[in-house]
């Protein structure tokens, strides 16, 4: 019964289909037609097939910078419009075709070479490779056709002809561009009956494996290297079959950013090492976050499988990180599993640490800070430390009627009334427009390697040119070292340097100012200085911002903003020191019969001094607030379970000012935040980056005397700033063979 | 039951490729069941070829370099590679160290491995030592169809080196290479006889049946005057 009704529902549509192939049938054999084909064609041509519009494959953006340079292409017979210069591949993403590729990237060069984009082009003799043939107008692209279906085909066969396929014991199985693509295109057996070919591994560091028999010779990895890490180390060597991808002598990848070539390797020829034999993709959880180790914060997919993390991958930002990570964010996860601290522990009489519960040590602590003089207490924010812990601490120190909150790494008498005095102004993407920089004090190379690549980037898309005052250093770039110190800098300043005109002649000069010369005395002395030289350069106008502050820890931008401002004088009077994860402040001045608490989540050097030990979470654990360097605050989410007993951090001193009789208004995530939005609203708008708009000419000017020391070096090892990349293995590994060269 | 009758006869066909190719190689004692021309695609360090050795263009050389540079403009530099490579392999006896490849990248201003990368395309480019006289055994199908394994074999055997190897006297090796000659396993031999005697071989083809490059026993195509391409017949049109 069901049956005959649905036959009835249907009816109508078989009728339709009927007329439909009835006119089909009869438009085949209409001999008119085939006298007359123009006709025939424009009758074809007339029912436009009503293709549904498609989405960009990968959210492909396009940007129209001048109207008239629009034209109009076909794919598979749907119209998109697309600038001029774009290839047949970028057409067919946007509309909405996803081409197999290996060799394309759209961050790298175009080199043509595998072959798999083959698409077939009307009036073409041949299938064309659509990655290096530029569209033209009222291209017709079809890319569903027996020819290009063939030759993909043909191309897939021939690059497995000499792989390998291991895919069993390969660590890209599950994520090779050249598994998927098989199951697409390829054979489930192949017509080479020959011996293939193998290769020999290549060492390329403690970082990169290499399986060199898998490698399919796309040379992303070169073009990666040669581009944009900027170390020419890599090369295609010998030719035909022979053909192989290494550095011809021994020689590592020394490169900030050579874990990138991991991830766009198509196949499983470069692989992480440590990952190795670790765990297949798929039984993995991903977790999308924020990476702490620097101040730029990379946005990355952290991937865990229980309770520990197995990797860490970049996450697509075109505003921060492109799609790079550096090695340090990529390798330092390792570290987030040794020295860390379980339990609460306390130093008894013969400085040996005991665990103790919860209660003990928040009450001994409680104890201990009503003992002391409100202004003997200080609230110290590690680099690693989120915005929510720090606005507790700085509650639960105020209350104690203290105001002695810093944070590491912002140095003396920290300026923090104008947002613009301390954050990367002209944003990171935006330093890509820039066309001359001026780098003072600053080694963005191990500072921050993805603003580093963005000043690459520029450097080589605009010729941008660069000049940089400091100890020498490393770039992977030309500069121009016009100066260690603050000479040059009043050099320019009093316009007697041939720099000068350089700046002046500059449409978009871009200064950076490195966080390391927030430690000397003559700091403010050197930004009026910084301050005059962009006076004369134009370097801050209503359009543009090129007045630059690099930062170096993930927590100073938001400590600034909560106004954790205090400089490292009151630890010489200090009697009761709150140490929020903060390894790296110095406190030799500190006295000795001072109390340290020490809350963190590694034993590193904070603990030494520590009297009693809070275990807190890692920023893989915890839900968090991070501004980076350009004033994007984003959140990190916890990713994997804490170890142990430990707490996140502002849960920890809200439980602790309950226990001292100051209890914090707040016990929840949400009450946290909008607290903070009480102190800096800007810290809410996740992802947005708020500009700063009170202009320079409102800070008051400083005379104090300009030491003429040269710049210091504010990072001695990439591999090593924090208690997480100072705990890890790999990163020790990776100091150690790079610092030998 | 068709599929594994199939592929069992599929499986067995491959042993057999196996196994033969084995006796072959074990017959002619190569030893090597698929070999390419090109020998090492990467430098391993040794008393004479190392990146630590010092290496420079002789003064006359150094003028043809200046001589070579000034065919290119200044900001175009690398395109004087090849023929600096070559000049390096002439200065060099013959064949190109390292450290020669890290000078020419020196002197066009780009990274050595640019240099590599070429030098390794290359095959007359030899990155290893080669003899004096450096002899080239064809590899292509044609050849291999005439015999050439077979003079490579005499060659090695005379010589008592392995293919890429030197001889102790440092005058031959043996490489590999695309269609050069057309000789005999007798004659490659008397040729070496001669090298070694210091007398040079005739140029051209060893075969005294073949005049230059024709086929033996004379042309058997293209007697008369090629006919002129129809379309270009001018008078007619
Ligand atoms: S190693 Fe990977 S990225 Fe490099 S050429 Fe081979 S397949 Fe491509
Ligand atoms: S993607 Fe076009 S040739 Fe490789
Ligand atoms: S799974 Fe594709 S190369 Fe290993």
């Amino acid at each position: 019964m069901g049956f005959l009704q649905a036959l009835r529902r249907a009816r109508p549509l078989l009728r339709s289909n009927f007329t439909r192939s009835r006119i089909a049938s009869q438009w085949i054999s209409s001999t008119t037609d085939l006298r007359n084909p123009e006709a025939a064609a424009a009758a074809a041509a007339e029912p436009a097939p009503a293709v549904p519009p498609r989405n960009p494959v990968g959210g492909a953006r396009i940007e129209f910078a001048n109207p008239d340079d629009a034209m109009e292409v076909f794919v598979d017979g749907y119209p998109v419009k697309i600038p001029k210069g774009m290839t047949v591949l970028q057409a067919c993403e946007v509309a909405g075709v996803d081409i197999p590729r290996f060799c394309y990237h759209s961050r790298l060069s175009i080199a043509g070479n595998c072959r798999m984009c083959l698409v077939e082009v009307e009036k073409s003799p041949k299938p064309v490779a659509s990655c290096a043939m530029p569209a033209l107008p009222g291209m017709k692209i079809k890319t569903n056709t027996p020819i290009a279906k063939k030759a993909r085909e043909g191309v897939m066969e021939f690059l497995l002809m000499n792989h390998p396929l291991d895919c069993p014991i390969c660590d890209q199985g599950g994520e090779c561009d050249l598994q998927d693509q098989s199951m697409a295109f390829g054979s489930d057996r192949g017509r080479f009956t020959e011996m293939k070919r193998s290769v020999v591994d290549k060492n390329l560091g403690p970082l990169v494996k290499t399986v060199m028999t898998r490698c399919i010779q796309c040379t992303r990895c070169v073009r990666f290297a040669t581009e944009i890490a900027g170390v020419q180390d890599l090369g295609m060597l010998g030719r035909g079959s022979g053909e192989e991808i290494g550095t011809y002598v021994e020689n590592i990848m020394t490169s900030e950013l050579s874990g990138n070539v991991i991830d766009i390797c198509p196949v499983g020829a470069l692989t992480s090492k440590p990952f190795a034999f670790k765990a297949r993709n798929w039984e993995l959880k991903g977790t999308e976050s924020i990476d702490v180790t620097d101040a730029v914060g990379s946005n990355i997919r952290i991937d865990s499988r229980g309770p520990e993390v197995m990797r860490i991958l970049p996450r697509l930002n075109e505003d921060i990180n492109e799609e790079w990570i550096s090695d340090k964010t990529r390798f330092c996860y390792d570290g987030l599993k040794r020295q860390r601290l379980n339990d609460p522990m306390v130093r008894d009489r013969d400085g040996r640490f005991k665990s103790v519960s919860w209660r003990d040590a928040l009450s001994i602590v409680a104890e201990i800070a009503h003992q002391v003089k409100p202004n003997e207490i200080v609230g110290i924010a590690g680099q690693l430390s989120d915005a929510e812990s720090m606005i507790a601490l700085k509650d639960f120190v105020n209350r104690m009627g203290s105001n002695n909150l810093l944070c590491e790494g912002n140095g003396l008498s920290p300026q923090a009334d104008i947002r613009g005095s301390f954050l990367l102004n002209s944003s990171i993407a935006g330093l890509e427009k820039a066309d001359l920089f001026l780098i003072i004090g600053s080694q963005p190379r191990v500072e921050a390697p993805m603003v580093n690549a963005r000043i690459r980037k520029a450097v080589r898309a605009s010729q941008a040119k660069v000049a940089y005052i400091g100890p020498s250093t490393d770039f992977n770039y030309d500069i121009e070292h016009i100066g260690t110190g603050p000479r040059a800098l009043i050099d320019i300043a009093e316009g007697r340097h041939p720099f000068c005109s350089a700046i002046l002649s500059a449409k978009k000069p871009a200064i950076i100012v490195g966080a390391g010369i927030f430690g000397r005395k003559d700091k403010d002395a050197i930004i009026t200085t910084v301050e005059t030289i962009a006076k004369l350069g134009g370097v801050v106008r209503p359009d543009w911002n090129g007045l630059n502050v690099l930062l170096l820890n993930a927590a100073q931008a938001a400590a600034l903003d909560l106004g954790l401002v205090s400089g490292p004088e009151c630890i010489s009077s200090a009697k009761f020191v709150y140490l929020m994860g903060a390894d790296d402040i110095n406190l030799d001045g500190l006295p000795r019969d001072a109390f340290v608490l020490y809350q963190g989540h590694h034993g590193d050097k904070g603990v030494y001094r520590a009297n009693v030990i809070f275990p807190s979470a890692a920023f893989s654990e915890k839900e968090g607030t991070y501004e980076n360097t350009e004033g994007c605050p984003q959140w990190t989410v916890p990713a994997v379970p804490t170890v142990g007993d430990a707490r996140d951090d502002w849960k920890i001193v809200r439980a602790l000012s309950e226990v001292a009789g100051v209890c914090l208004p707040y016990d929840s995530l949400a009450a946290v935040r909008s607290r903070m939005s009480v102190v800096a609203p800007n810290l809410l708008n996740v992802d947005e980056r708020e500009t700063s708009t009170v202009s320079q000419g409102l800070k008051p000017e400083f005379r104090r005397e300009l030491s003429m020391s040269p710049f210091g070096v504010a990072v001695e090892n990439f591999y090593m700033t924090d208690s997480i990349t100072r705990a890890s293995k790999i990163m020790a590994q990776c100091s150690s063979t790079f610092s030998k060269k | 039951m068709p599929a594994t009758r199939h592929g069992a006869k599929r499986l067995h066909g491959l042993r057999q490729i196996l196994l033969s190719s084995h006796i072959v190689s074990g017959t002619a004692g190569a030893g090597q069941s698929r070999s390419y021309s090109t020998a090492l695609n990467y430098h391993l360090d040794s008393p004479d070829n190392n990146p630590k050795m010092k290496w420079e263009f002789s003064t006359t050389n150094m003028e043809r370099v200046k001589e070579i540079l000034s065919h290119y403009p200044s900001n175009y530099k690398q395109s004087a590679v090849i023929p600096l490579l070559d000049l390096a392999q002439q200065q060099h006896g013959g064949w190109l160290p390292v450290s020669a490849m890290n000078e020419i990248a020196r002197v066009i201003e780009v990274a050595p491995i640019r240099v590599y990368e070429v030098a390794t395309f290359y095959s007359m480019f030899n990155r290893t030592k080669v003899g004096k006289y450096h002899l080239l055994v064809c590899g292509t199908t044609p050849c291999m169809i005439r015999g050439s394994r077979d003079i490579e074999d005499a060659l090695l055997k005379h010589l008592g080196v392995k293919r890429n190897e030197v001889t102790k006297d440092g005058l031959f090796s043996v490489g590999e290479m695309e269609c050069m000659e057309d000789v005999t396993p007798k004659r490659v031999v008397e040729i070496v006889e001669m090298l070694r005697r210091g007398e040079a071989p005739p140029d051209g083809t060893q075969n005294p049946n073949r005049i230059r490059s024709g086929p033996q026993g004379g042309n058997t195509t293209l007697l008369s005057e090629p006919k002129p391409p129809p379309c270009r017949d001018l008078d007619a049109c």
